[in-house]
């Protein structure tokens, strides 16, 4: 499948069922990497940023490159829509910072979008692997495959005592984030969600909402990740990270138990509820939807509904997102005609998966 | 006036950011400002992670963040031309060699964020072997400081050929 296919398709292979999928929704490992003897991205002219550009589109092009990690596409932004690049960013395959110096950037793609790379964003690459549930040694083994085969025709700039050198200094050593996008509707149902982020902070750890504005985290979706990148070994930082995420998963588990012992009623209703306005509502914000889509997929991870997959849940979330809505329409439109096409299509999904 | 951001059409939009007490403004065309507004919607306003650390290196080169005007323009990296105030204004280095030119006031700040400044992971044109023989070595290290301690000399002595046998073995490819 070919980047332009990617953009008009919103499932991607990350929102499948991996391991722990009632709690983890996805495992990111991203590592940056520099180009020794050449400035900086921020500092490239758009004639070296090009000459960036080329040097690794020959790297990725690769037989041996080839035959282990399969075939990779690479795309210049300049050669894509603006709306097709805000979905590569709303696909978590870019991030939204590639998008303001464009014109020098790209992105490489493996077709089943689990591998990415981002050329001249902040740092020159970033490497970046994506699996569903909780995979990050797995993620790591695959960056870790391909950034070894990169190494071979790509100088790195590398110190021996700094590790990786990277644009920003708080980057250096490893080069790398890892991080798991995480649902905790239970935790935060029973008030204990601002606990947690700080003891989680306080472990080495960042915690921020998904979606949403200040505290409050639309869909009870967050992300994980480590602060520190030097220092530590990347095998000790993903360990300390599923450590960390596997006692919280723990304790999401206890929550939803505790809810469906004690407030079974009230837990059944709120998911009841939000099944019954996504299926038949006609008019639906972008806030609301995800509300409810968080609501639904804990019904659906607990078994109280039943004939609705989890991954389609996240799909609608991504659908629903206003620059999707504006794909699939093929027109801007304002803001209550977006939310009554988000409120068709909802529909239409649930329904269409409930016949299955 | 010409946008800011695209630097082709005509900037006619106005607009005013405030994060954290800090104010900032651009002038856009109106294309632009639209794909900022599509583009910031629903992500959570970040705390920009290298202006940040820009502030933590004022301490260090004794500008203040608030004042850059005191900050040298004449100190560049001489590689990529890269000057204080430059760094100082964006938390960005310009390329590796600046990671030399500025390191004696990088460390300290390093030191704070990250706790050390010796790196442990990967090692390019180092295969996972040579990963866990360099772990291998740390282990014998730190059993050779306890055996040191216990003042058992022949354990010791053992452990110490044994670290040296494993960085002959590292050092072609490491070098």
């Amino acid at each position: 499948m070919a980047v332009k296919d990617m953009v008009n398709n919103a499932s991607s292979c990350w929102m499948g069922n991996g391991p722990e999928a009632d709690v983890v929704i996805s495992s990111r490992i991203r590592v940056a990497r520099n180009l020794v003897n050449l400035p900086f991205p921020h500092l490239l002219t758009p004639g070296k940023g090009e000459e960036v550009i080329n040097l690794i589109e020959r790297a990725v092009k690769k037989e041996s490159l080839k035959e282990k990690i399969g075939f990779l596409e690479l795309v210049r932004l300049s050669g894509l829509a603006p709306l097709e690049r805000k979905i590569l960013v709303e696909k978590h395959l870019i991030s939204p910072d590639l998008l303001k110096d464009y014109q020098k950037a790209a992105v490489v793609l493996r077709s089943d979008e689990v591998i990415s790379l981002m050329v001249n964003e902040e740092d020159h690459l970033r490497i970046q692997c994506l699996l569903p549930g909780l995979q990050l040694y797995e993620a790591w083994k695959l960056v870790d495959c391909l950034d070894g085969e990169l190494e071979k025709t790509l100088p790195y700039a590398f110190d021996k005592k700094l590790g990786y050198l990277t644009t920003c200094p708080t980057n250096v050593g490893t080069g790398m984030r890892a991080s798991l996008m995480v649902h905790l509707p239970g935790l935060v149902i029973v008030n204990q969600i601002k606990d947690l982020i700080t003891n989680v902070t306080k472990l080495g750890l960042t915690v921020r909402g998904l979606y949403g504005e200040g505290t409050e985290a639309y869909g009870n979706l967050f992300q994980l990740s480590n602060q520190v990148t030097l220092g530590k070994s990347e095998e000790d930082i993903i360990t300390n990270l599923i450590s960390i995420t596997r006692e919280i998963i723990n304790q999401e588990r206890i929550a939803r138990q505790a809810l469906f012992k004690e407030r079974r009623e009230q837990l059944e209703d709120r998911i009841g509820r939000a099944y019954g306005i996504l299926k038949h509502a006609h008019v639906i914000s972008s806030a609301e939807a995800i509300r409810l889509l968080s609501d639904l997929r804990l019904g659906i991870v607990m078994e109280i509904i039943k004939n609705i997959p989890a991954c389609l849940v996240m799909e609608l979330i991504l659908l629903t997102r206003p620059v999707f809505l504006v794909k699939i329409t093929g027109k801007e439109m304002s803001s209550f005609i977006r939310d009554v096409y988000r409120a068709q299509l909802i529909r239409e999904k649930l329904s269409g998966a409930e016949k299955i | 006036m010409m946008c800011e951001r695209c630097g082709q059409r005509l900037a006619n939009v106005f607009m005013t950011e405030i994060i954290n007490d800090h104010k900032r403004s651009v002038r856009l065309c109106e294309q632009c400002a639209r794909e900022i507004q599509l583009e910031s919607y629903g992500f959570m306003p970040q705390l920009n992670l290298p202006v940040f650390f820009a502030s933590l290196l004022g301490n260090e080169f004794n500008v203040p963040s608030s004042d850059l005007s005191l900050a040298d323009e004449v100190n560049k990296c001489k590689n990529c031309g890269l000057t204080e105030k430059q760094f100082l204004k964006n938390g960005l280095l310009g390329c590796g060699e600046c990671y030399n030119h500025f390191y004696a006031r990088l460390e300290p700040v390093l030191r704070r964020v990250h706790g050390t400044t010796q790196h442990k992971g990967k090692i390019p044109g180092i295969n996972n072997d040579h990963l866990k023989k360099i772990k291998k070595i740390e282990d014998l290290k730190t059993k050779l400081q306890e055996a040191i301690r216990k003042e058992d000399f022949e354990q010791a002595t053992q452990l110490r050929d044994n670290i040296k046998e494993l960085e002959r073995q590292l050092e072609p490819e490491g070098g």
